[in-house]
C-alpha cells in the first residue's frame, strides 16, 4: 500500500506496525513509558511482558481506544486513528464480549456490516468462519448460553472475517482448553501463509515460543529486547564455561564460531574450589563446533573445570530479560 | 452507514431483550385500567351531571391525568433504558469489538441516540395515541392538538436520551442514572413552583421555576403538551398536575431544543476523546 507522502511521519513501507516512544499516562501513573517499536509486514510478532508490564494498553493506543499521551505511531503505513485502515485490520480483545442476545452468526453479520462487506460476501463467509472455529453446531443458539471458550472462538472469527491484512490477538487463548489453544496456533499458521502480519499479546511463554517469528520482551511500559525465535529454537544453543587462565584474547578468538561472548568474572561460589575460576557464556548456532572451540581453548592454556551447552528456552530468556521480580506471571 | 446498523442493532437489542415487550404489555395494561376507570366515570356522570359541557371538561381532565402517567413513564423509559448502553459496554469491553471497526466514534454514538429513538416514538405514539384512542371511543373526544402533543412528549424523552447519553460518557451507570433522575425531578419541581407562584401572584417564585426550567428544560415539554392537548377550559380551571395555569412559551421549546443539541455536541465530543 503506498504511502502518502506529505503526512509527519514517512514510514518504510515493510512495516505493518511502527510506533515511535509511544506514551501513556492514567492520572500519576504511567501505564506505558515509551514504546518503540516496528513490526515487519507478513510476520507473527509475539508481545511478552508480566502482567501489568502495559501490554494491553499498547494494544488499546494501536487501535485506537486509548489516546496516547505523547509519541507517535503508524499502522499499515497510516497514522493511528485513521478510520479507513481499520477496514484492514482484525482484533481480538482480551476476553471478547459481546450483546448476549445474539446468535454466533448474527455476531459475525454484525460485525461484517461495519467492516462494510456485502450481504452476498458474508453469506459465504460467515458459514466459513463457524466452521473454521468448530462452532457450526451452536449456530442458532444464543451467546448467553456459550461458555467462556465459545466467545473467545466467535471473537476469534470476528477477527478474521474482512481477510485483515493486520490482526491484533490480546491473550487469545484465555479460556481456551487445550483444543481450543491448538486451533488459535494453527489460525494463526494460516493467516501467516496467507500473507498477513499477526501481533500476539501473551503472556503464556510456551504459546509465543510455538507461533512467533520476533518477540519483543515488555517491562513497565518499555522494549527491552527483541529477538527472533526462530535461532532461538531451531538451534541457537547457549554454553556455560567455567575456567582458569582465560586471557581476553583468547576469549576474542572465540567469536569466529560463537556469538553474545560474554565474561562474568568470578564462578559461583556453590564450588570454593572454583572460587577463583573465571565464568564464560557464548552461543552458537550449530552444536557442531563445540569440540572446536573445546580444543581450541585447551590449547591456549584455558584449564577447563565446566562446558555445558544448554538450549536456552524463552523461559530462561524472559527470566534473563526481564527479570523475576514482577510477581505477575 | 455505520449509524443505521448500530440504530439496527439498539433497536434490536430492545426488541430482543423484552424490553419493548414488556413495556407493550406494561402499556396495555395501563391502557386498560385508564379505560375501566374513563368508562365508570362516564357512566356515573351521565346520571349526575346534566351539563354536557362540564362534562366535557371533566373527562378531557381525566385524560390529561392519564396523558400525565404516560408522559412519567415515557420519561422513566428514556432514561431506564438507554442509562446503562455506555458505561456498560465501555466496563464490559463489549464497546472493545465495535470501536475499532471501520466506524468513527460519532457514527457508534448516533447510533445508539437513532436505536433509542426509533423505540422511544414507537412506545410514545403506542401510550399517548392508545390513551386518546380510550378516550375518544368511549367518549367521543379526544386531545385538542394531539399532534403537538406527542411531538412535545417525544421531545421530552429525546431531551431525557441525550442527556443520559451524555452522563454516559462520563460517569458509570449508577451515578448517570441518579443525575438524569435528579435533573429531572429539578425540571418537575421547577414546574410547579412555577405554577404556584402563577396562581398566588409571586413572581419571585416564578422566576425560581423559570430558572429550574433552564437548568433543565424536559418539564417544560411536557407542560406545554399538556397545554396544547388540554381542552382551553380546563386549562382556565387553574390549579392542578394535569393541567397548566403557566404554559411555557415557544421561546423555552426553543430553549429545550437548543439544549438537546448542545448536549449531543456535549456528548459527541467527549466520547469522541475518551479512553475506552
Amino acid at each position: 500500500m503506498a504511502r502518502q507522502s506529505g503526512g509527519r511521519l514517512t514510514f518504510a513501507n515493510s512495516l505493518a506496525i511502527e510506533t515511535r516512544g509511544l506514551r501513556k499516562v492514567f492520572g500519576q501513573k504511567v501505564a506505558v513509558r515509551s514504546l518503540s517499536l516496528e513490526v515487519r509486514r507478513g510476520e507473527v510478532f509475539g508481545f511478552l511482558g508480566p502482567n501489568g508490564a502495559g501490554k494491553s494498553t499498547s494494544v488499546k493506543m494501536l487501535l485506537g481506544l486509548v489516546q496516547p499521551t505523547a509519541g507517535d505511531a503508524s499502522l499499515l503505513g497510516q497514522p493511528l486513528g485513521h478510520v479507513e485502515t481499520r477496514r484492514r485490520i482484525g482484533f481480538l480483545p482480551e476476553h471478547f464480549r459481546f450483546y448476549d442476545w445474539l446468535t454466533p452468526a448474527e455476531l459475525l453479520e454484525v460485525h461484517g456490516r461495519l467492516y462494510g462487506m456485502s450481504h452476498a460476501r458474508l453469506r459465504t463467509r460467515v458459514p466459513e468462519l463457524l466452521d473454521l472455529v468448530a462452532l457450526t453446531p451452536h449456530r442458532s443458539k444464543q451467546l448467553r448460553h456459550f461458555s467462556k471458550g465459545m466467545l473467545q472462538r466467535i471473537g476469534l472469527a470476528q477477527a478474521l472475517l474482512n481477510d485483515p491484512e493486520l490482526i491484533f490477538l490480546d491473550e487469545p487463548t484465555s479460556g481456551l482448553d487445550p483444543g481450543g489453544r491448538r486451533l488459535v496456533r494453527e489460525i494463526i499458521k494460516q493467516e501467516r501463509e496467507r500473507g498477513a502480519t499477526v501481533l500476539l499479546n501473551s503472556h503464556l511463554l510456551s504459546e509465543v515460543e510455538r507461533t512467533c517469528d520476533r518477540v519483543a520482551f515488555i517491562r513497565e511500559g518499555e522494549v527491552i529486547e527483541t529477538r527472533e525465535l526462530e535461532a532461538l529454537i531451531e538451534g541457537e544453543t547457549a554454553v556455560r564455561v567455567q575456567a582458569r587462565h582465560l586471557p581476553p584474547d583468547v576469549v576474542q578468538g572465540l567469536e569466529r564460531w560463537a556469538t553474545a561472548v560474554s565474561l562474568d568474572g568470578a564462578g559461583p561460589v556453590e564450588d570454593p574450589e572454583l572460587a577463583d575460576a573465571q565464568r564464560l557464556r557464548f552461543c552458537v548456532a550449530d552444536r557442531g563446533v563445540l569440540p572446536e572451540i573445546l580444543r581450541y581453548l585447551v590449547e591456549r592454556g584455558a584449564a577447563v573445570y565446566e562446558f555445558t551447552p544448554e538450549r536456552q528456552s524463552l523461559e530462561d530468556l524472559f527470566l534473563e530479560i526481564v527479570g523475576t521480580d514482577d510477581g505477575g506471571l | 452507514m455505520g449509524a443505521w446498523i448500530l440504530a439496527g442493532v439498539t433497536f434490536r437489542e430492545a426488541a430482543r431483550k423484552r424490553i419493548l415487550w414488556m413495556a407493550l404489555v406494561a402499556g396495555l395494561a395501563f391502557l386498560s385500567l385508564f379505560a375501566t376507570g374513563l368508562h365508570f366515570q362516564m357512566k356515573d356522570f351521565a346520571a349526575r351531571v346534566p351539563s354536557a359541557l362540564i362534562r366535557r371538561q371533566a373527562l378531557n381532565a381525566m385524560l390529561m391525568m392519564g396523558l400525565y402517567a404516560v408522559d412519567l413513564l415515557t420519561v422513566m423509559m428514556a432514561v431506564l433504558t438507554s442509562v446503562d448502553t455506555l458505561s456498560g459496554e465501555i466496563s464490559s469491553g463489549t464497546i472493545h469489538a465495535i470501536a475499532t471497526k471501520p466506524v468513527r466514534r460519532s457514527e457508534l454514538l448516533l447510533g445508539k441516540w437513532l436505536g433509542f429513538a426509533g423505540m422511544l416514538a414507537l412506545y410514545v405514539i403506542l401510550m399517548v395515541g392508545g390513551a386518546n384512542l380510550v378516550a375518544y371511543v368511549l367518549t367521543g373526544e379526544a386531545a385538542h392538538h394531539l399532534a403537538r402533543g406527542l411531538a412535545l412528549v417525544f421531545s421530552e424523552s429525546l431531551l431525557l436520551l441525550t442527556v443520559t447519553l451524555f452522563f454516559g460518557t462520563i460517569f458509570s451507570t449508577l451515578t448517570n442514572g441518579v443525575l438524569a433522575l435528579g435533573l429531572h425531578g429539578i425540571a418537575f419541581m421547577g414546574g410547579w413552583i412555577e405554577q404556584a407562584g402563577t396562581l398566588s401572584h409571586s413572581p419571585r417564585a416564578v422566576m425560581v421555576g423559570i430558572v429550574a426550567s433552564l437548568i433543565m428544560p424536559s418539564e417544560s415539554l411536557w407542560r406545554r403538551a399538556a397545554f396544547e392537548m388540554q381542552s382551553p377550559l380546563v386549562g382556565a380551571m387553574g390549579f392542578s398536575p394535569f393541567s397548566n395555569a403557566s404554559a411555557p412559551s415557544f421561546t423555552m421549546v426553543g430553549y429545550a431544543a437548543v439544549y438537546l443539541v448542545v448536549a449531543l455536541a456535549l456528548a459527541l465530543r467527549r466520547f469522541g476523546q475518551r479512553d475506552l
